[in-house]
């Protein structure tokens, strides 16, 4: 093998390792009252967690999969085979050192402590079920920044996470916020104190490591008025025979005048559904802009939203899905205006290659009693094979006189002539194709975070190499 | 037909220089040479239709030859059929390149070999700026590991740019996207000069072009001419042949060379037509 495809290799399959575990707490397979109690008295949860969960259980139950408007691939998930909680049960440690080694290996082959060490205000590293590190800077922190896992956010600061927690996601919202109302654990609560700017970006990182398992993360993040803050999170997953789920629910409350910038690089290995619920709720003036960069998975369902609640809020979702061989990125973005002068915008481009598949939803509703409202959606799909596939399905609902509405949808080609000039230059085919593609996405991830643009560049890269020839 | 090239003993080919004049029409016997271009007997289909029928013809470095011809006669086949656009066949014949067959190269190992078109309609890259494609580019010709200097290659690129009346800011500007013609042409010449290849073929560089645009991507092209290049101009226009001046012309009818000559001989063709050019060939000719 040449030295630079054996290099290549190892790159592509970066997330696709596992080591074998001993989990001390295992709930076991399949979904019942007794796995949610398992939960809860494991995490010694406060009545009112409990109850929730089991409320979250009864509405997962009694709701029928959305397949009369999903895909079809929703039914063979088997929630009988699912391992619904797993953890060593050693708690959220502060320092790597702390870290069990085996875990800790893991962590280091993904890069997590370099990065956090060059640029990131703060870390969290979900693997499976718990949070097993968890640490901010100590200037991040002495601002009063609150940056811990779930658990340990009800526990510790039930005063503000119990006044938001489940309020912009009801357990009701769909069929598995609900299943993540019954089973959470892990993911982050993060509080920022009035008029606080976090400069640099807060991270969790996600790991599954067991094989028929579900991942179900709740995150709550609150920017109290006037504050500023970015979260990044990250995901991966080795590649298993049988189905892995992840379905996360993520809630952001931006408070008068505040800023949440989040940012997702989905890389889940092809076999992970990804069915996750994500909305924030922005108040006067707030702005919540979601960058959502969908790479990996078999089906991943996700429609980041933002409801416009005060006046002059803004939100935004700037998307990027690449739908690969025997994949299905169903993405898009939710904007519910509720107040006068408000203003959203959605920008999805979508790359589908091989069998690979890529749909956009959107939703938009401006009602009638409202002013000044704007948006402006734009989606862009971009097919590379002839086998490839894209649908968009725009919901746009403008009532009244005084609201501005503007779509605009493509859908192109990498023409073959563009692919010979490109190589003419020099280029062998698979890097025309990744320039083209790059190319595609070039205005939107120039708005990113140089790290994480540099990241999405290299995935992109990476999977555009198996995709000529 | 020239896989065998013949000549007599006393003549030692030095660079393929050697003329040998044995025809009645004014054509040269090519002799390989191990710095040049060269197209033998070049047999190429697209479809059922043969659009190339036995074309001979090398282009040493150091020399521009010029091919004219009229619409249809395959002149941008030829060019694109050297460059390795997969569309088209070729049933028979060879084209090498410093004595290396390049058909069974793929298009970029040809480039990276050397070869350049510039394209008579150049593709858009949407969102590649003209910096980066040619950065990836002259990327792709250093050997593994090792990285292009940015400084240097702005420095370069800004100096082409100034010979060429190009503003700073195009290089922040998508490959080709909403350019005028002229400016195709002109970023074709650019991508040229930052390359620096071995052989460029231009297929109809003149076109779309207005007077002063062709008076700067001539001065381009003439700026690059010397012992390291050699150059195929491929034009249905004589005007062209006025400010790149080239050191052999050849007619193009029909999928052949069916004339060559010195740089006198496309005034000649402008006044007597491309009827007299065909006379007296039936046959396809050996050309330099």
């Amino acid at each position: 093998m040449k030295p630079e495809a054996k290099a290549v290799d190892i790159d592509r399959n970066v997330g696709d390792f596992h080591y074998k575990m001993d989990y001390a707490k295992d709930a076991g397979r399949g979904l019942s009252e007794k796995t949610v109690h398992f939960i809860s008295d494991l995490k010694e949860d406060p009545d009112w967690v409990r109850e929730f969960r089991l409320r979250g259980l009864k509405t997962f139950l009694e709701k029928p999969l959305p397949t009369h408007w999903a895909s079809k691939d929703l039914e063979t998930i088997d929630f009988d085979k699912i391992r619904y909680y797993l953890a060593q049960g050693g708690g959220t440690k502060r320092t790597w050192e702390e870290v069990p080694e085996d875990i800790k290996r893991t962590f280091e082959r993904l890069g997590i402590p370099e990065q956090e060490r060059k640029f990131l205000a703060g870390v969290e590293a979900q693997f499976d079920s718990e949070a097993v590190y968890s640490n901010i800077k100590k200037a991040v922190g002495e601002q009063g920044v609150i940056f811990v896992g779930s658990t340990e956010g009800l526990k510790e600061h039930p005063e503000i996470f119990r006044k938001w927690f489940g309020k912009v996601i009801p357990i009701s919202d769909n069929k598995f916020s609900a299943l993540n109302a019954a089973v959470f654990s892990g993911g982050s609560f993060i509080y920022v104190p009035p008029g606080v700017k976090v400069k640099h970006p807060l991270q969790a990182y996600f790991r599954i490591n067991a094989e028929s398992f579900g991942q179900f993360e709740r995150t709550l993040i609150i920017a109290d008025e006037g504050s500023e803050v970015t979260y990044m999170e990250g995901c991966t997953a080795p590649k298993f025979e049988t189905a892995t789920l992840h379905s996360a629910v993520v809630e952001l409350v931006a408070l008068k005048g505040a800023k949440i910038q989040y940012i997702t690089v989905q890389n889940w290995s092809a076999n992970v559904f990804n069915l996750v619920t994500k909305r924030g709720l922005a108040h006067e003036d707030a702005e919540i802009k979601w960058i959502d960069c969908n790479i990996g998975s078999r089906l991943t369902m996700k429609y980041p939203g933002v409801v416009l609640k005060g006046r002059k809020a803004r939100g935004e979702v700037l998307s990027i899905a690449l739908a690969n061989n025997g994949q299905h990125q169903d993405t898009g973005a939710k904007m519910i205006h509720a107040a006068d002068e408000t203003t959203s915008n959605i920008i999805s481009k979508s790359i589908s290659i091989g069998t690979g598949r890529a749909t956009y939803r959107g939703l938009v509703h401006v009602p009638k009693h409202l002013k000044n409202c704007k948006n402006n959606t734009e989606c862009d799909a971009l097919l590379i094979n002839s086998t490839s596939r894209t649908d968009t399905y725009p919901a746009i609902t403008v009532r009244g006189t005084g609201n501005a509405v503007q779509h605009e949808a493509s859908v192109s080609q990498v023409s073959a002539e563009q692919i010979f000039y490109m190589q003419q230059r020099g280029l062998s085919e698979a890097q025309a194709m990744s320039l083209s593609v790059n190319g595609f996405v070039n205005d939107l991830v120039r708005q990113f975070p140089m790290e994480y643009s540099v990241e999405l560049k290299r995935l992109i890269e990476l999977e555009m190499e198996g995709s000529v020839g | 037909m020239l896989s065998a090239p013949i000549w007599p003993a006393v003549f030692k080919p030095a660079h393929g220089k050697i003329r040998v004049r044995n025809r009645p029409t004014s054509t040269y016997i090519v002799i390989p040479s191990m710095s040049e271009l060269r197209v033998d007997n070049l047999h190429v289909s697209i479809g059922d239709q043969q659009i190339v029928r036995g074309l001979t013809l090398a282009v040493p470095r150091g020399e521009v030859h010029a091919i004219i011809g009229p619409n249809g006669s395959g002149k941008s086949t030829l060019a694109k059929v050297i460059a390795g656009h997969p569309d088209y066949h070729v049933t028979k014949g060879k084209v090498t390149a410093d004595g290396e067959d390049v058909l069974g190269m793929e298009a970029d190992e040809r480039a990276r070999k050397g070869l350049f078109l510039a394209f008579q309609y150049p593709s858009e890259i949407p969102g590649v700026t003209i910096a980066n494609f040619l950065r990836a580019a002259l990327q792709a010709r250093l050997p593994e590991g090792e990285e292009l200097e940015a400084t240097e290659y702005y420095a370069k690129l800004y100096e082409k740019m100034e010979l060429l009346g190009m503003d700073r800011s195009f290089t922040s500007r998508s490959v080709n996207e909403g350019f005028s013609g002229g400016e195709k042409k002109r970023t074709e010449i650019l991508q040229l000069a930052m390359l620096q290849p071995k052989y460029a073929i231009l297929d109809e560089t003149d076109s779309g072009l207005d007077i002063d645009a062709l008076k700067i991507v001539s001065r381009g092209v003439n700026t690059m001419r010397g012992p390291d290049l050699g150059v195929l101009l491929i034009t249905h226009y004589q005007r062209l042949l006025n400010y790149i001046v080239p050191d052999h012309v050849h007619v193009m009818v029909a999928g052949r060379i069916v004339r060559s000559g010195g740089k006198e001989l496309a005034l000649e063709l402008e006044e007597r037509g491309y009827d007299w050019a065909r006379e007296n060939t039936k046959e396809p000719v050996l050309t330099r």
